[in-house]
This record gives structure tokens, sequence and C-alpha cells, in this order.
């Protein structure tokens, strides 16, 4: 990448147009006016040594421990949302991903395909979002690629991330690792995110004051296993919601978990929509949440570190693992019945029946 | 079938609609179905329409019936 | 949540339940049939059946106007779509049911069909102001409680003069399924289906009011007690029709109450009975056809009849032979009499209409309740923090 450090000589005709310009096809050729995309918007709002360095890669010191590669494609539609926007998600999500292994997130990558006449407007405000939501976690933006798609096939921007990190010494966090008799957390409120992002979309409006809960967790999780080391699993409900994630677990573990709704933590405003709409919330994406299982001897203890952090000042204990072949994940209503909470057939849609 | 929820009329708007309140969660709803819906009523609401107003009273009145379930019921058959 | 949340407290289930308990006579055995998919869901999703005595059993009804939608039906609204390219708007009910040629609303979309989800017919109608120069048609599903919100859709498109504006109406009547059922051989003659009392729909009856249902309570001598929607008011309805059938009454007793009146909602018929008339005969997937069972346009409102607009043709598609909804539907079997239930049928792959909406009997089985079929372990003792 061209220097850009030399501010006497202007490298480009006339700085971009952020304000009314778009996206257009010479954005991803590869030639100057890619440069002076990377120049004036990536590089300048991601702004580290290994991006002013201007490589094509970047080279990091090798951590001590054993690493985490983590990666996710983001194509959240739409682009903003209450709480967020596709830029932030994108760093939150991966940097969660590597968090939940047990890792230090380290490094991140991001790749950007765009569409055609998208506006620059709104890839600045994107890439704005994520340069602070990278500098507030930590972890930066190494480096990353672009490339623009003719209009009409793509949705105005996809963006992918890749995160790297370290994997603390004892940590042993694994989706196979819950046993009969463990204790199930979560550490705050589901479906935030889902409903933040339904009442976005045209068809559906409703008005609500929830807010996508989209955050870095990797600082909670260094404060899990600082209280305890021996957490057996850790998983982000992100699509296809809690209910999901705790399938997917007894699944790998190949056990059944009983859960207590009354436990759940669920805003009113979630549950309001969910009704509204004909949704469940155990089904219902979440972006900032994340799901424990620990040995019985080790909840309070866990719990008490999750309520002390910021993001898991609403941690509940809200089920146990057991002994079931058939990996059900069984729950006792508020109502006083049981039911199961099944794999999701596909993606929630509402319902008027 | 009929997924319809009970909501609390927040504001009467223009053209037989009102919005109306759950938990916080708003949206606008018709009110062509039914007659003399005032700021405060909750109504059913299905498929973005207001169905009936809730009879508070008679809301109370069932609630004291479950609770009541077994105190002065008979016996047995 | 107001008015709702009070009707799903576990303190007073637990009361309800020891009353029907205590009330239930260990002698006879109770057969309730809750008419409305919605109550399906309720019963199934709150673990209801855990509160009953064994011998009360809850035998699930056809009322659920997804599952009871002809295959057929489905085709052609996907034709209107793929075929005639107008924009169809669907409840999202309808996405994914299977329908012919391997397709669905959902993987017609995906091939480039213009099908849009939408949440109300105003919605509909906005699309239609949106896009004169396109032609938009309203797929319109469901008993009592949604015929209204497609009159008053009609009408306003008749006010508006929005021409390129139509209905695809598949609107079905509660009554007429309940006769089918009490009629059947199973039910009336043979006695194989012992069915004693019936829970009314909660919206339906919002609508068309406690009345209609005497007809049934008188003719047939089974107890009708409309529930309001939640899980106490189902409770309080079993506790009501355990009693009536204790004390020999056939009688029609309103438990929703709070949103029920004996005449229902007058403003709500009185549209409807100005834009629709009755068909002669429906067919009903799993039932057959129906005598007077379902609505049409009427002929004043032609123009926003997408049945006559596009010269509609029904081709009846039957259901697979292995698929027992028809027996599920009418009450006479269990979702797990249905030799491909939960394994070439799941909600994922729905082969019968009891699959494919999540209020039919047998989704409801399958995604709340299929644990019970088998055998699972005791968890074992753990301490509770």
């Amino acid at each position: 990448m061209p220097d850009a450090r030399d501010g006497r000589r202007p490298r480009h005709g006339r700085p971009i147009d952020f304000l009314h310009g778009r996206v257009d096809m010479t954005h991803g050729g590869g030639g100057r006016a890619t440069a002076q995309l990377v120049e004036e918007l990536f590089a300048r709002a991601f702004d580290n040594a290994w991006l002013r360095a201007g490589n094509d890669g970047a080279v990091l010191p090798r951590p001590a421990g054993r690493m985490v590669m983590a990666t996710d494609c983001h194509v959240v539609s739409p682009l903003f949302f209450p709480g967020g926007d596709i830029g932030s998600l994108a760093v939150h999500g991966t940097i969660n991903d590597v968090a939940v292994m047990g890792a230090t997130p380290l490094w991140l990558a991001a790749g950007f395909v765009l569409e055609e006449g998208f506006p620059l407007a709104d890839l600045k405000r994107i890439v704005t979002s994520m340069a602070a939501a990278s500098r507030e976690a930590g972890v930066p933006i190494v480096t990353g690629d672009t490339k623009v798609v003719e209009r009409g096939k793509g949705d105005g921007v996809f963006v992918t991330t890749t995160g790297a990190g370290v994997v603390r010494e004892g940590i042993d966090v694994r989706g196979d690792r819950a046993r009969a008799g463990d204790r199930v957390i979560v550490s705050g409120t589901i479906g935030d995110h889902g409903v933040a992002i339904m009442s976005q979309r045209e068809n559906l409006s409703f008005d609500t004051t929830i807010v996508s809960d989209s955050a870095s967790l990797h600082g909670l999780v260094a404060a899990m296993l600082d209280a305890v080391p021996d957490v057996h699993v850790l998983r982000d409900p992100t699509r296809g919601g809690l209910g999901t994630t705790l399938n997917e677990i007894a699944s790998q573990s190949a056990c059944g978990f009983v859960l207590d709704e009354a436990s759940i933590p669920v805003r009113p405003g979630v549950d309001a929509a969910c009704e509204f709409l004909g949704l469940d919330p155990m089904y219902v994406a979440n972006e900032g949440k994340l799901v424990a299982v620990c040995a019985d001897a080790d909840a309070q203890r866990l719990l008490a570190a999750m309520r002390a952090h910021p993001l898991g000042r609403d941690a509940a204990l809200i089920g146990e693992a057991i002994d079931d072949p058939h990996r059900f994940v069984q729950m006792d209503t508020r109502f006083g019945g049981r039911r199961i909470v099944d794999w999701l057939a596909g993606e929630p849609l509402p319902r008027i029946c | 079938m009929c997924l319809a929820i009970p909501a609390r009329v927040v504001e009467l708007l223009p053209g037989d609609a009102a919005r109306i309140d759950l938990s916080g969660v708003r949206k606008d709803v018709s009110l062509a179905l039914v007659d003399g819906v005032a700021v405060g009523d909750y109504v059913i609401v299905h498929v973005g329409y207001a169905l009936a107003k809730l009879d508070a009273a008679e809301a109370a009145r069932t609630l004291e019936a479950f609770a009541s379930a077994g105190r002065d019921a008979p016996a047995g058959p | 949540m107001k008015y709702i949340d009070e009707f799903r407290d576990g303190a007073l289930a637990r009361r309800l339940a020891a009353a029907i308990a205590r009330e239930a006579d260990p002698a006879r055995r109770y057969h309730l049939m809750e008419f409305c998919g919605g109550h399906t869901h309720a019963i199934s999703r709150y673990g209801l059946g855990d509160l009953l005595p064994p011998n009360v059993e809850m035998v699930h009804g056809p009322g659920c106007p997804v599952c009871v939608l002809p295959i057929g039906r489905i085709d052609s609204a996907i034709d209107l779509a793929r075929d005639r390219g107008a924009i169809l708007c669907t409840y999202a009910d309808t996405m994914r049911v299977p329908a012919s040629g391997g397709l669905s609303l959902m993987k017609a979309k995906a091939r480039g069909a213009d099908i849009r989800m939408v949440y109300s017919s105003a919605d509909a109608l906005k699309i239609a102001r949106d896009h004169r120069s396109r032609e938009v048609v309203f797929f319109a599903i469901g008993f009592e409680t949604t015929t209204p919100p497609t009159a008053v859709a009609i009408l306003q498109a008749e006010r508006e003069a929005l021409d390129n504006f139509s209905v695809f109406c598949n609107h079905v009547l509660t009554p007429a399924a309940i006769s089918h059922i009490l009629d059947s051989p199973e039910v009336r003659d043979l006695g194989v289906v012992p069915l004693d009392g019936f829970i009314g729909p909660a919206h339906v009856s919002t609508v068309i009011g406690s009345q209609p249902y005497e007809y049934f309570a008188d003719e047939y001598r089974k107890p009708v007690v409309i529930a309001g929607f939640e899980p106490l008011d189902v409770m309080q309805a079993i506790l009501l029709l355990v009693r009536q059938l204790n004390e020999g009454r056939a009688e029609v007793e309103n438990e929703f109450t709070r949103a029920v009146v004996p005449e229902g909602n007058m403003k709500a018929k009185r549209l409807v009975a100005e834009v629709f008339e009755l068909r002669r005969t429906f067919e009903w997937r799993g039932l057959g056809e129906v005598p007077y069972s379902a609505l049409r346009i009427k002929p004043r409102y032609r123009a926003f009849d997408a049945e006559v607009r596009y010269d509609v043709v029904y081709r009846p598609v039957p259901d697979h032979k292995a698929c027992e909804c028809g027996a599920i539907l009418r009450g006479v079997k269990k979702p797990t009499d249905c030799r491909v239930f939960g394994t070439a049928c799941t909600p994922e792959n729905p082969i019968g209409s009891c699959m494919v909406s999540s209020e039919g009997a047998c989704a409801a089985h399958y995604t709340y309740g299929r644990f019970r079929d088998v055998p699972i372990r005791p968890a074992k003792e753990t301490s509770h923090a």
C-alpha cells in the first residue's frame, strides 16, 4: 500500500467524497482507486503500525500458548440497527468466538465485499463503528481486503472477520465437556438482538426501546476463568438463540439438560415483541451473551464473578445437565408443566395462528 | 389459531387507528372492527386489527374464579 | 404483561389442577377436544398435560387454518406469483407448507417469485398502493378471527379504487368443522372416538360470540366451554367441562368473558357479511369436502376476487398414503399412532398438514412433547443452590 504519511504531496487527485460518493467497480480494481479507499477510509480508521506499514499481510509475534482462530461472515440486514451495525457486530462477533474458546483475542482481520452503488457515507459510518469497537475491545484490525461486486450481486456490504487469540494455560473449554450434574448459567437477558433487528424490518414494524446487546465478551470471559479455571463449556448463542445452542451442547456432550423457565432472564419488551409475532425468545438471536456450563461445586463462584462484571449483571443459573441418551433439552415451564426446547426448524418466522 | 394479544391503547390516531403498547413495545393498529375505544382501554389485537375491547371487570372476575377454584366447588362426582 | 402474565400464574395452575383432580370421577374417562390450534399450542408449550389427572385426556381438533389448507390451494398461490407475475402477500405461517413439485412459497420465493410476508392485510394494501403498476394478491387464510381484517381490506381497496389489489380467499368456518367432526361415523355412530366435550376457540369467539355453539350443545348433547387464550383459561375450561359432565349438563359456558359476549362482534360480523358469502362446499385437508364450511367473495366485490381475476383452477392433490392427518384432525388417532411421525415426517420435512404448522397436533407434540414417548432416566440428585 502506498505511503500515506507523506502529507506534502497529495497521493491522489481529489479526496474521496464520503458525503455523496458511491462505491464503484474501480474501488475493487486493485489500482489507484482501491489504494485511495484503503488509505483514506480503512487504514485511517483502524490506524495501527501494521496498517501503516502498508504490506499485504501483518507480521505478528508468536504468543506463548495454544492459539485459537475463528472466523465469521456477517450479512445482517438491516445494516444499521438500534445498538449497532454490521461493523460493530463483525468485531464483537469474532472476538466472542475466540473468547468462548477460552482464549484471549489478540488480532483481527477484516474482509469487505462491497456492492457497486453502495453509499460511501454508509461505508464510512460502518468502518468508523468497527474502529471504535476494535479500539474499545483492545483488539486491533491488523490486515484486510476489499472487493467490489456488481450492482445486484451483494446486499450493500458483507463483512468477514477473522480473529486469532491465545488460550490460557490450564483452560480446557469445549462443547463436549458437559456432564450430568453440571449447572447451566446464562450471562444475561436473551433475545435482545433479534428483537432489535426485527423491529427494523419493514413489514413487521413495531416501536421498541430494545437495543441489540452486541458487545465483546472477552473481558467477562477473562473474569470468569480467573474465578473458575475449570469451566467446562462456553458458547455464545447467536443465530438460533439459546435453545439452539443448548441443543448443540447436548448433542456434543451426549447429555440432556433440564431448564427452569422462570429463571431465564428476558426483558419485558422482548417478551412483548415475541408475543406479538408468535416467537419464542429461546430461539431469538443474541450478540452479547454467553452460556456457561460448569461443575455444580463451581456454580455459585462463577455466577458471582459474572454478576460482578458489567456485561454479566443479569447472569442467572437456569438449569442443569442430566444423563439422557436422547439428548433432549427439557424445560420446566413457568406454568408448572414440562416441555422440550427442541432444535429450531429453520429460521423463526412470525405467525398469526 | 388466531394469535391475538391484549394491549393498552396509548393514543388514538387519524384514519380509525390507534397506537397500542405492550410492555413498551408499540404498534399502530386499525380500529375498523371496534367502536368506542378510548385511550387507556385494552384491546385484543390480531393481525394488526383490534378485535374487541377487553372488559377489565370480567378479567378480574375470571382471575377470582381461578383463585377460588376448589374453595366452593362441589366435592366430587 | 397485563392480562397475559396473570393468566399464566403457576400457583393458580396448581390450584386448578388440584380442583380438576378432585372433581374428575376416577371411574370415568373424560375426552375433551380443544378445537383451536392456539389452544393445542398452549397445551403443549406449557406442558399442561402434566397437570391433568390421567383420566382427563385432551383430543386435538382441526382448528389450525394452515393445517386444513389443501395443497392445491397453495399450488394456486404459487402460480399467481410465479406464472402470473403478481406480488403475492402472505402471512408467514404458509411459507413453509410443502406444495406440489417439491415447492413451497418459501422455495418459490427463492426461485424468484415475488412472494412477500406481511403481518396484516393492511400491509398488502400498502404494497398495492406503492406498486400501482403491479398486480398484488393477498393470500387470505384463517378462521373467523382473521376474516374481518380481510373484509376491511377489500372495502378499503374499493374506497381507494385500488384496482391492482385482489384477495385469494381461503377463509373457513369453525361451527362447520365442529359439526363435521361430530357427524363423522367414528364419533356419532361407531362410538370409536369418545368426544365428551369441547373447549371452544378464544379469538374466533370474540367475533362470532357464544351463541353459535348452542347448536352443538343442544343437538349433540355435548358441553362447550369457550376458553381464553392463556393456559389458566384452558385449565378453568377443563374444570368447567368436567363439572358439566359430572352433572349431566350439556350447556355452552363462556370462560373468556373478558373478551367474548353472546352476540360476538356485531360490527365485524356485519362487515364480513357485506363482503363474503358461503361456498356450498370446500375441501379441507384431511377432512375432505365439508359443506358450507368456507367463504368466497360476493359477486358485488368480484373485482377484488383473485379467483375470478385470474381464473384460478383448483386441482386437488391427495395426501401421502402413510399420512394419518385426516384421522388425527378428527381426533380419531394420535400423532404417535402415525408410522411416519418423527421419522419421515418432522417439522423440517413435513409430510402432512398436522406437521406443517406449529400448532398442528403433530408439530406441537414433536416440538414440545415427544420426550414423553421415550423413557429417560431421572435426573441425578444434585444440591440446589
